[in-house]
């Protein structure tokens, strides 16, 4: 082992490297966005948790546990699944474009949030705090911290938007047998937005035994970064699985993003290979010229929203907009930083995809491949055949696509039956 | 104290200009008696009317004005504020409205009651900045009180704010370490804002038993005025907090008057009558001790 000099030049060395890779860049700012926005009040508990991430980050037992918990509880590795006949669906050739499915939808409780949930349920053990609290849009997230808390003997109130509630009531359902209790926000939107809003006013009153769960990569620092390291398991997974069945890194890498965390953890693997061309799908909902979507790359301007600074949709006055999409959990009027700052250094490509495009994505998995996906995963579907055809059309052969199935259609099945007429109050509905 | 010449286009920022808030707290003091801060928001019901509200509860004994700017995502305010924004902002109100009312303050009082917007971040931002900082001292304001703006992040707020001469009001919370008190305490213009409490405005049945000791911390980091708000509704809180404090805030107690359907010319006497109760709490505040704060 070289002696304490060289050893602290090779860490300097090693950091500066680091600072350079854009995968580990840290919080508080990506680029001019994230930072703390949000009440005094709050910063104390910032404060700690951050304390607490970086000291967890650099013990091994931490990574250890949480290593037990992937494998033992979620179920990780999360597969790689090729979809040879929906790709058919980009056109050209057999084999011209390949696509691979990144199977978060595998995990345990459905989706990729446990992979965040574990993680910070860890923390909250290690700072001591009894209670957690989340907001939830389409009760992916709700039900990861519900069965986190349950698995870790913590308190659970999950906060969700009145109009989320009936929408996903089967989430709502879940997480009560799961032993938490769910607020339904009944101001504002009424969709996760409020929820969030409601989330902080419970955090600021009750934050000496109460952490805030966070879902995404977004909200006040140290939380993007932070959602971001629990999550860079699925693009370092994926990346190993792609090279070990292609021998080659990807030509896309996709994924949906409501507030992001999912795409970020697919892309920060590939964030510094400058090959790999990473495309984020949002909710276009009804289209972005008719006012009613989630398109904040579109249709936004950065602003303040939740903690952070990023893209955000608005009006000339600063009021928040208010989003749409088929999808609960895209329906989010702003979006993590990171994302922010990958689409204005333009390393990640935002594009919307509407609901329509979205469900048709849906029902062609279905069709081709026996998988019912999440209806945010369909918007990435629907973007990696969309840009399938692109490649098609440029000419370009042997392409190998990677979309992230962030979770799976399960919660969803109500409201697809309704959008393709299977229920019988359909009408009502639509 | 005057500006330094170089004050203004020289590049330098002054801060050495004696704070119209704090001139007031100053003065009030000298009587003996804390400062009553009381909070309406703009365009509640109408703009119009919002007027007239500010300036009942100016006519009733409000010796400091805080205007709210309206926002779809109050996260530090309860339920009562809240829905007056909501309201506020489903009849229409505007950024712009709130330096209608700021110069009606202005215009009713002579300009001795200074006034505060109290406003959440984004629409300040997306108004720009340096933009709102001139057109609110224009308009007769006295500066800005920032919920979800910490210093830490204010670098652009501080800069405007130091080129105008407005006073900058960034919240303490009985959380903050005596590091942050410090920051805070010198970042802020005219008062440092104390959260009597951990949590949301509003009416509580007693104000937080922190908020004591939160003053005199806040102090000792060298604030020169200590302001506490959250949870103060009643004359006796008033008369509580204002033992101690340089300033009582008021504001879900206030606004809670101008809810509810009854006529609008009873509202207003409700919103005097309550604003009256409070100007007599703090003008009571100091009377079974020997002096003001130290």
């Amino acid at each position: 082992m070289p002696d304490q000099p060289v050893r602290d030049a090779l860490t300097e060395t090693l950091a500066h490297q680091v600072a350079g890779r854009l995968a580990d860049v840290q919080g508080p700012y990506f680029g001019p966005f994230g930072g703390r926005y949000v009440p005094e009040a709050l910063i104390a508990a910032l404060d700690e948790l951050e304390t607490e991430f970086r000291k967890a980050q650099g013990d091994p037992a931490f990574a250890a546990e949480l290593t037990r918990l992937h494998r033992d509880y979620t179920g990780r590795p999360s597969p790689l699944t090729e979809v040879p006949r929906f790709a058919a669906h980009a056109g050209g050739e057999p084999g011209d474009v390949r696509v691979f499915l990144k199977r978060e939808d595998l995990n345990h409780t459905g989706s990729h949030k446990i992979n965040n949930v574990l993680g910070q349920a860890l923390l909250v053990q290690r700072m001591g705090k009894t209670r957690v609290i989340a907001e939830t849009g389409a009760g992916q997230h709700g039900v990861a911290t519900a069965t986190a808390a349950a698995l870790l003997g913590l308190e659970c109130v999950v906060y969700m938007g009145e109009e989320d509630t009936r929408r996903q009531a089967l989430n709502v359902a879940r997480m009560e047998l799961l032993g938490a209790t769910v607020v339904p926000v009944a101001v504002g939107t009424r969709t996760l937005k409020d929820a969030i809003n409601e989330a902080l006013r419970d955090w600021v009153t009750n934050v000496e035994d109460t952490h805030y769960l966070l879902g995404t990569v977004t909200g006040p620092h140290p939380f993007p970064e932070m959602v971001r390291e629990f999550h860079r398991i699925i693009g370092e997974e994926a990346r190993e699985q792609v090279l070990d069945r292609v021998g080659r890194l990807p030509d896309v890498v996709a994924a949906c993003v409501g507030g992001g965390s999912n795409a970020l953890g697919l892309f920060n693997a590939f964030l510094d290979d400058e090959g790999v061309e990473l495309y984020g799908f949002e909710a276009g909902g009804e289209g972005v010229d008719s006012g009613r979507h989630a398109a904040r790359f579109s249709g936004g301007a950065p602003g303040v929203l939740h903690g952070a600074r990023s893209y955000l949709l608005q009006d000339d006055d600063g009021q928040t907009r208010p989003s749409h999409s088929v999808s609960a959990g895209l329906d989010y009027p702003s979006v993590g930083p990171a994302h922010s700052w990958l689409h204005d250094l333009g390393r990640a490509t935002y594009e919307p995809v509407t609901d329509t495009e979205a469900m048709d994505a849906f029902r062609l998995l279905c069709r081709t491949e026996g998988i019912i996906p999440a209806i945010e995963s369909a918007h990435a579907l629907a973007g990696a055949l969309r840009v399938g055809r692109r490649l098609v059309a440029e000419g370009r052969t042997d392409q190998v696509v990677l979309v992230n199935l962030s979770g799976r259609g399960d919660k969803d099945v109500a409201t697809a039956a309704r959008w393709f007429g299977l229920l019988p109050d359909a009408e009502e509905e639509r | 104290m005057v500006r330094p010449a170089a004050g203004r286009g020289g590049g330098a920022v002054s801060t050495t200009t004696t704070s119209r808030t704090g001139a007031r707290l100053d003065a009030l003091r000298a009587q003996g008696r804390p400062a009553l801060v009381g909070y309406l928001p703009v365009g509640y019901p109408d703009v119009a009317r919002s007027v007239e509200a500010v300036t009942t509860m100016v006519d009733a004994g409000v010796d400091v004005v805080e205007i709210g700017v309206p926002y779809t995502d109050p996260v530090m305010d309860g339920p009562v504020i809240q829905a007056a924004a909501e309201a506020a902002l489903a009849a229409g109100a505007r950024v712009r409205d709130v330096l209608r009312v700021v110069e009606a303050v202005a215009d009713r009082s002579g300009g001795s009651v200074p006034t505060l917007v109290m406003s959440y971040y984004n629409p300040v931002l997306r108004y720009g900045v340096g933009a709102f900082a001139r057109d609110l001292a224009a308009a007769g304001g006295a500066g800005m009180i920032t919920p979800d703006l910490i210093p830490d992040e204010a670098g652009e707020w501080v800069a405007a704010a130091d080129e105008h001469d407005l006073d900058k009001v960034f919240l303490v919370a009985p959380s903050s370490t005596p590091e942050r008190l410090q920051l805070t305490a010198r970042a802020s213009r005219g008062f440092v804002y104390a959260s009597s409490t951990m949590g949301v405005t509003g009416a509580r049945a007693a104000v937080g038993r922190r908020a004591e000791q939160l003053v005199a911390d806040t102090r000792a980091a060298g604030a020169e005025h200590v302001c506490v708000g959250i949870g103060v509704s009643t004359g006796d809180h008033a008369a509580e907090v204002g033992r101690y404090a340089d300033g009582v805030i008021v504001g879900s107690a206030l606004v809670r008057t101008l809810l509810g359907d009854d006529p609008w010319a009873a509202r207003l006497d409700a919103l005097g009558r309550v604003t009256a109760e409070l100007a007599d709490g703090v003008a009571r505040a100091r009377t079974s001790t020997t002096g003001g704060p130290s």
